[in-house]
Order: structure tokens, then sequence, then C-alpha cells
């Protein structure tokens, strides 16, 4: 991944950073320029929430090559309030553990890993509450 | 606000040629082979030489084969420099979103007979990079990088419809075993085999609930068709004449996640919405269908988009066979996506051959739908964020 993509998504996967529409209240995450709710520009910086609930999941099985070595894992939709979803990792628990409705915490994590030489990329998992 | 068509077609517009070779794992055919194959069988099969212009349907050429620039290959591989060609990117809706360019430019008369190669060469890369070309279809950063993979998206979808509706791993398991059941007589097919549920349910687990019984496959192929104005369909061919009545496309969030719910496909509801107004017909004047069955979910998600059945009512329609090939409403007489193959920019031409070919009655026995006069074709990129919609009718 070239430094500059990471580097640029910082904001939301190290410090939650959204978007709030100043005109309609619509929370954008990741923030846009264009509210697709109501067509407003103008937005105020706020946070996403670090609690939520778990929608819908799935277990990789077969994973991308990057993530081989983390296979099986879970992956999420969790509702963390305030009309905003996520789509994460749920970590510290067993893939049979997660069901749908169950509450989660966001934690800071290493996410993955550019083979031997690139650099660590982090990012936020889900952990049970 | 969603889009409506309100307009009127300046000129009916026919499809009057088809081809396709088999499709599966082709090692000795490149792209270019693939794309000039099909293209001179839908020449052929429309009794012609030429044509004014080229659309071709493909994905990601770039990274499977190291190769963009298709809307100049096209036409030279196919012998028609200096006809113009253009490339259609729309994920796995390319090859609908193509047809429709095609029939627009038709419509609106700005040429005559038109072109349209949908093609996509997997095999060329090992399984690691295919599914990271397949993966450029979701959002990199915020579904691709946190490591969820394409039958981990439907398998949230899945594991969704499942908990809201309490559809079935047996009934997901039968869109499969009857696809595979269809393509087994389809000559064109890459899979040929007979499955059971037990087998589908029982199969590697790639993301819970699907097995890799549930996911269509890797392949190689292409397909073409010629289109061409309902006045000069008349004068160029003595078969059956199929004229295009409705099409339809829309879009939706490219992140799975945004999405107001996860058990129902919008796109897929919308671009058939146009489709249906344009054509003016409704659900029940549809006679087969064509579906983007990319996992078993996604045909039941699908059947419900497109007004089939009511939302939550897919699984037990499939299971209770009102989608097979002697149901009410046949899906996927030509195996779909599943038995047939998954070359992803040519799947969504290739229904559209599917459609000609029942509609002219020219199916193999054993799969040729009674009575097809009107088939409709559902094209489907990403995990839904694009969808296109065609209603194709005999005259």
């Amino acid at each position: 991944m070239p430094s500059p993509r990471y580097w640029r998504e910082m904001p939301q996967r190290y410090r939650y950073e959204a978007s709030k529409c100043s005109k309609c209240g619509k929370v954008l995450f990741p923030p846009r320029i264009i509210c697709p709710a109501c067509g407003s520009r103008n937005f105020t910086l706020t946070h996403i929430g670090n609690e939520g609930k778990v929608v819908t999941y799935s277990v990789i099985r077969v994973a991308p090559s990057q993530f081989v070595d983390q296979a099986p894992y879970t992956v999420a939709i969790v509702d963390l309030g305030e009309g905003v979803n996520i789509l994460c990792q749920i970590a510290d628990c067993e893939p049979d553990e997660v069901k749908i409705g169950m509450d989660v915490r966001l934690e800071f994590r290493k996410i993955q890993q550019e083979g031997m030489d690139g650099i660590i990329c982090y990012g936020y998992k889900g952990v049970p509450k | 606000m969603p889009y409506v068509w309100l307009g009127e077609i300046m000129k009916d517009v026919a499809v009057i040629g088809i081809g396709m070779n088999r499709w599966g794992e082709l090692w000795q055919k490149s792209i270019r082979d693939l794309i000039a194959e099909s293209a001179l069988l839908a020449l052929e099969d429309a009794g012609i030489d030429r044509v004014e212009a080229m659309y071709i349907g493909c994905m990601s050429s770039g990274l499977f084969t190291d190769q963009e620039h298709l809307g100049a290959i096209a036409p030279d591989y196919t012998g028609f420099c200096p006809v113009p060609g253009t490339r259609v990117e729309s994920a796995c809706a390319s090859g609908g979103a193509a047809f429709r360019t095609a029939f627009a430019h038709v419509a609106s008369g700005l040429s005559d007979i038109v072109m349209v190669v949908g093609v996509e060469k997997m095999t060329d890369v090992d399984g690691a990079k295919a599914t990271f070309a397949l993966a450029t279809a979701a959002d990199q950063e915020y579904e691709v990088y946190n490591g969820v993979t394409f039958p981990g998206l439907y398998a949230m979808m899945a594991n969704h419809h499942m908990h809201k509706y309490g559809t079935t791993r047996d009934q997901m398991a039968q869109v499969a075993v009857k696809n595979h059941k269809n393509g087994m007589k389809n000559e064109l097919a890459q899979f040929r085999t007979e499955i059971t549920i037990e087998q589908v349910k029982n199969a590697v687990m790639v993301a819970d609930p699907l097995t890799i019984l549930d996911c269509s496959p890797i392949t190689d192929g292409s397909a073409a068709v010629v289109l061409c104005s309902m006045d000069t369909a008349k004068k160029l061919t003595k078969k059956r004449l199929v004229k295009v009545v409705g099409s339809g496309h829309a879009s939706d969030t490219i992140q799975l996640a945004q999405r107001s719910d996860f058990s129902s496909l919008k796109s897929t509801a919308l671009a058939a919405q146009q489709a249906y107004k344009m054509a003016n017909r409704k659900p029940a004047d549809i006679n087969f269908a064509e579906v983007h069955d990319c996992f078993t979910i996604a045909e039941i998600m699908v059947i419900e988009a497109l007004g089939f059945v009511e939302a939550g009512k897919g699984g037990k329609a499939t299971i209770d066979g009102l989608t097979a090939i002697d149901g009410k409403i046949p899906v996927n007489a030509s195996g779909g996506l599943k038995s047939k193959g998954h070359p992803v920019g040519a799947t969504g031409v290739a229904q559209i051959v599917e459609l000609v070919k029942q509609i002219r009655g020219e199916a193999e026995p054993g799969r040729q739908v009674k009575n097809a006069n009107i088939g409709l074709a559902q094209n489907m990129g990403g995990s839904g964020a694009s969808s296109v919609v065609h209603i194709l009718e005999g005259v």
C-alpha cells in the first residue's frame, strides 16, 4: 500500500474522525465533501462512538493474501448509533461466539502488514464488551 | 430521489446476433482470442460482416492480464478498424452496463448497428491475485482494508437474511442445485455436473454460512451480441426478432455497511422499476429470467428485488420450485453464474445471449423454457452497488 494512501486515512482509523452535516445532522464516516442525504457542503468535525452492536457478521476462512495468517477471523457490520454503521473485524473471541446483537467496543489494533519490509497498518477492531 | 425514466425511445432496438463459446479455464486462449471469437460468432449469427461501433464490457483486464485499452484491441482483433470501441466498466455489472450503453447508442440514432462484447480472462493470475482483483469492486479503504472478501460481504447479507426472515441453509443450497441441474444441459457451461443440497452444505467453508459451492467460480470467457434499429433488423434477419423493450440501471452505496438494509438489493429494485416502466410490463408478465447468482443468497435477494416474490420469501419460493425450469418463472435456465461460470465482464452480455436463445427457442432440450416470449436479465456489480436490468421480448 503506498504510504500516502495509508496516511490519508489515519484521522479515521486512529481517531474515528467523522463529519457532521450542519444542515441535516447526518454523521458521515469517512467524511465526504457533500452530504448524500441533503446535499449540504457544510460540516463540523465530530467523532464516531466506540461502542455498538453487531448487526450481521461472517467468518472469513478463505482470506486475502495479507490476512492468511489471521484466518479464520470474524468480520462484522457494527451499528455505532447516530446512523453510523461500520465494517470491522471482531477480535478477542472465538468466531462461534459472535452473534447478531452482540455488544462490542472498538479498540486500536494492528490490521495488516506490508510483507516483511513494509509498514504495519493499524485501525479499529471490535472486541466483546 | 430515485431516477424515473420519463422519455420516449427515439428508435426501437432489436438484438439480431448472439455469439458465445464454451466457458471454463481456457489456458490456450488470450483475452484478444476470447473477444474475437465471440464477436465473429455474433456477426455470423446476425448474417452481417461489419458493425459501426463496439462496446466492451470488462471489469479488470488490467489487473487480470496487464492489458487495458480494450476499446482499441476489440475492433483491431475483430477486423473492424477503424470502427470506434469503448470499454464500459461497472465491476461485475460491466457487461450489462455495456449493453445498456449500446442500446442507448442505437436508440439515439448515433449508429445503426452496434456490437457489444463482454469478456474477462481470469486465469492468467493465481487465486490470490484474482481475489484481489475482484475485491476492487468493494470499498478498498473501509471494507477490503479490514479483511473482508466478496464471499464475506454476501455471507453477511446471508446471515442477515436468515436472521430477519428465517431463510435456511437448505433454501440457499437449492439455488446452486437448481442452477447446476440447468447448467448440466447447457453446452457452453463451465461446470456441467449435478450437485446435491448435502454436497453444497458440506463443501469447504469460504465465509460462514457460504461454502465453495455457494460461490460462482473463476472463469475465462466472452459473449457478444449485435444490436440494431428495428427497421434495419427487419431487413437483415429472417430469425425471430427480439426487441429490447425495457432497460434500467441504478446504484447504491459502495459500502454495504452504509445501506439502510443488508438483506435487500435497492439498486436492483430501482433498476427493475425503470425497466418495467419502459416495457410497460409488471413482474407477473415475465416468462423467465437470468439473474446474477454470484452467490446463492444473491439469487434469493434478487428474485425478491425484481418483485417475483415478496421480500423474505425468496428462499422458500426457490425450494418450492417456483424458479425451476418447469416452475412458474424459470430463473437461470442457463445454469446461471454458478454453473455456467462467471467471467465477470462477460456475464451481463451472456445473459442477453441466453434471453435471445430462449426467445428464439434455440436452447438445448431439457432447459428450453416453454413459451419463452418475455425474458428479463439482471446483472449486478459489487455487493449490489450497481445493478442493470433489461427486458427483451420476441416480436
